[in-house]
């Protein structure tokens, strides 16, 4: 770790030491194993736990391997991929549910945290109460999110049932109905979604200069209009933030539907697949490493971009 | 983050009136906003206060009325039912050794990196900066199954001091993944807050002669206050949640931390829905309450992270 001497950009051969002005050598020997350490020690657990099994399973998806000794590794090159894509029932639906899942949360819990955000954002009375009732779910893990649907959606207790059952329909079987189960599932990941996605709004919002809200009005744009081509367009910084954790939300879900059928029957997921490759009953951790490699790839592009994002914006 | 000032600086003409900011008055539009918010919240509260209803309602009024009716009795049978059945005491306290270290080494090592990060010009600043941020996006899928592997061989394998260090179905072993994922996020928020402090703070430390470590614990640490409280309880909240890790890298069911435990539990003790809906709610309580009490850290943590600048 190379650490430059002057913070404030004194020249290294410092002028014989005046009054005020520090020795070129004010880092001593100790100073710079302390702090060597403080970022040392991070550093390498976070390579150690998660940046060297994120490249691991990128090198174990070209391998056939029991898991029980490191010389039972064999390299079997592209085999996991191309059984994935053939011969492995569950990873086509599975890839479809997760493009399911992306592309409601993007159309449906986004847009309306979207729209909360604008309509809390202006000056009105209760805002903080209607903030903390939207944001409320959000505190819930997404297995107590499950457990709290089913007692909304299961065949013979469900409320839903009780209700459409009191017009004489039949309970109908909301997270067992392969057709349905989905659908069922993101209705209550969206209920959690959705605060999550206003709060950021609202903070993104609290960032656009009011004035040019003020000019849009005084130009006589209505208030659809300044929303379109004023204050949206402002919010764009945001709407990356919310492009990239929606993404990736999506890619690590797997809590709701784990908890509600163990992830099978209309509700496989990437995710699922994965882990049902390590403890579940049949496990390839070939197959595992190779489907966790495929979300890695997808990840690493949003992810890309939410860094150049950022770190773009630093330079300024 | 740009600081809007919600009270402009008035002048004069404000000062000598009592403040009282004359109410808008209450349009039809504002009405109908005011209903549409007020039936949004409702709607947003529903499933949980449908769960502390459901809760609430003997098993036999629900078996012979349905779920769909009002009550005739109310009653907290349900939950000294679940408490002593799924023994969740028991359950609460593996969450409580998973979390009180994980939180205290989080934030320390987070603030270590942070502040070597914000305070000094180390190459490769950048670089580490991005290591950090990123890894904390990635889906924990990505790392699961060679981490999982490694502890398996770790522990048969005997590799380090002797057999008797294991990791895989042990709290350390899931205490080390939370905080090598969670550095990532909190290195990342207090790296930009920590910038913010003016470099004088630490320039005047040094003329006194003030070390590294001084610098970092008796002058830096105290004015981070205020995000490592937001830290802390987003992060709470966050492992309390979690649902994966403990799952995986524990194999013990009777370790598992409350979350993790809930799968188990359904089966084995909820027979009705009128249980499960008190174990639900009691499990939800402990982050509703720090959610409640600690509003202001916890939404403002979340957005220190998203929406840096």
């Amino acid at each position: 770790m190379a650490i430059t001497e002057a913070p404030t950009g004194t020249p290294p051969a410092a002028p014989p030491a005046r009054r005020g002005r520090r020795s070129a050598n004010r880092w001593t020997r100790r100073d710079k194993t302390v702090l060597g350490l403080m970022i040392g020690i991070p550093t390498a657990i976070s390579v150690l736990f998660v940046w060297l099994p994120a490249l691991a399973s990128v090198a174990l998806s070209f391998t056939r391997w029991d898991g029980i000794g490191l010389d039972t590794i064999s390299w079997i090159g592209l085999r996991n991929y191309r059984e994935i894509f053939t011969i492995y029932p569950p990873f086509f639906p599975a890839l479809r549910h997760n493009v399911i899942w992306l592309a409601f949360f993007l159309l449906i819990p986004t847009p309306i945290g979207l729209l909360l955000a604008y309509l809390l954002d202006k000056e009105i009375r209760f805002t903080r109460i209607y903030q903390s009732a939207i944001f409320l779910p959000v505190v819930l893990s997404l297995a107590i999110v499950g457990f709290i649907w089913q007692l909304i959606y299961s065949t013979d207790q469900g409320l839903i049932n009780a209700v459409i059952g009191k017009f004489g329909s039949q309970p109908i079987d909301w997270l067992g109905n392969p057709r349905l189960n989905l659908w069922a599932v993101l209705i209550a990941a969206s209920w959690r979604h959705v605060g999550y996605m206003m709060i950021l709004y609202l903070a993104g919002l609290k960032g656009v200069d009011p004035t040019i809200k003020e000019a849009a009005a005084i130009d006589g744009a209505t208030a659809w209009q300044a929303f379109r081509y004023v204050v949206f367009p402002a919010l764009r910084p945001v709407n990356i933030v919310v492009l990239v954790i929606t993404v990736i939300e999506s890619l690590r879900a797997f809590d709701l539907v784990f908890v509600i059928n163990g992830g099978r029957n209309g509700l496989e997921l990437l995710s699922v697949l994965v882990t049902q490759n390590i403890i579940g009953e049949a496990s390839r951790i070939g197959y595992g490493s190779a489907i966790a490699s495929i979300m890695l790839v997808i990840s690493t592009v949003f992810i890309g971009i939410y860094t150049v994002n950022v770190f773009r914006e630093e330079r300024r | 983050m740009t600081a809007v000032s919600t009270a402009p600086p008035s002048g004069a003409s404000a000062s000598d009136v009592p403040v009282r900011r004359p109410r808008k008055p209450l349009t039809p539009g504002r009405v109908v906003l005011h209903v549409f918010l007020a039936l949004t919240s409702l709607l947003f509260l529903f499933p949980l206060l449908y769960a502390v209803y459901t809760s609430l309602r003997p098993y036999a009024e629900t078996a012979q009325y349905g779920y769909f009716s009002l009550p005739r009795g109310l009653t907290f049978a349900n939950y000294s039912d679940a408490w002593n059945q799924s023994r969740v005491l028991h359950f609460l306290l593996n969450t409580l050794i998973i979390v009180v270290p994980a939180l205290v080494l989080i934030l320390l090592l987070s603030s270590f990196v942070a502040f070597g990060l914000a305070r000094f010009r180390i190459r490769g600043r950048k670089g580490l900066l991005i290591l950090f941020t990123a890894g904390n996006l990635l889906p924990q899928q990505i790392l699961v199954t060679p981490l999982y592997q490694a502890y398996r061989l770790w522990d048969s394998q005997g590799w380090v001091l002797d057999k008797q260090a294991f990791i895989y179905d042990t709290y350390w072993g899931v205490i080390a993944i939370h905080v090598a994922f969670q550095i990532g996020f909190c290195a990342f928020v207090l790296t930009n807050y920590m910038e913010t402090l003016p470099q004088e703070l630490t320039e005047a430390a040094l003329v006194d002669g003030a070390g590294v470590w001084r610098q970092y614990w008796t002058i830096t640490m105290p004015l981070c206050r205020a995000p490592l409280a937001a830290l802390a309880t987003l992060e709470f909240t966050w492992i309390y949640n979690d649902f994966l890790w403990a799952l995986v890298l524990m194999n013990t069911g009777d370790k598992r931390p409350i979350t993790s435990a809930l799968n188990n539990l359904r089966g084995e003790f909820f027979t009705d829905n009128n249980l499960l809906a008190a174990g639900s709610v009691i499990i939800a309580l402990p982050t509703v309450v720090i959610y409640f009490i600690l509003q202001k850290q916890f939404v403002g943590g979340l957005t220190l992270g998203a929406n840096k600048g």
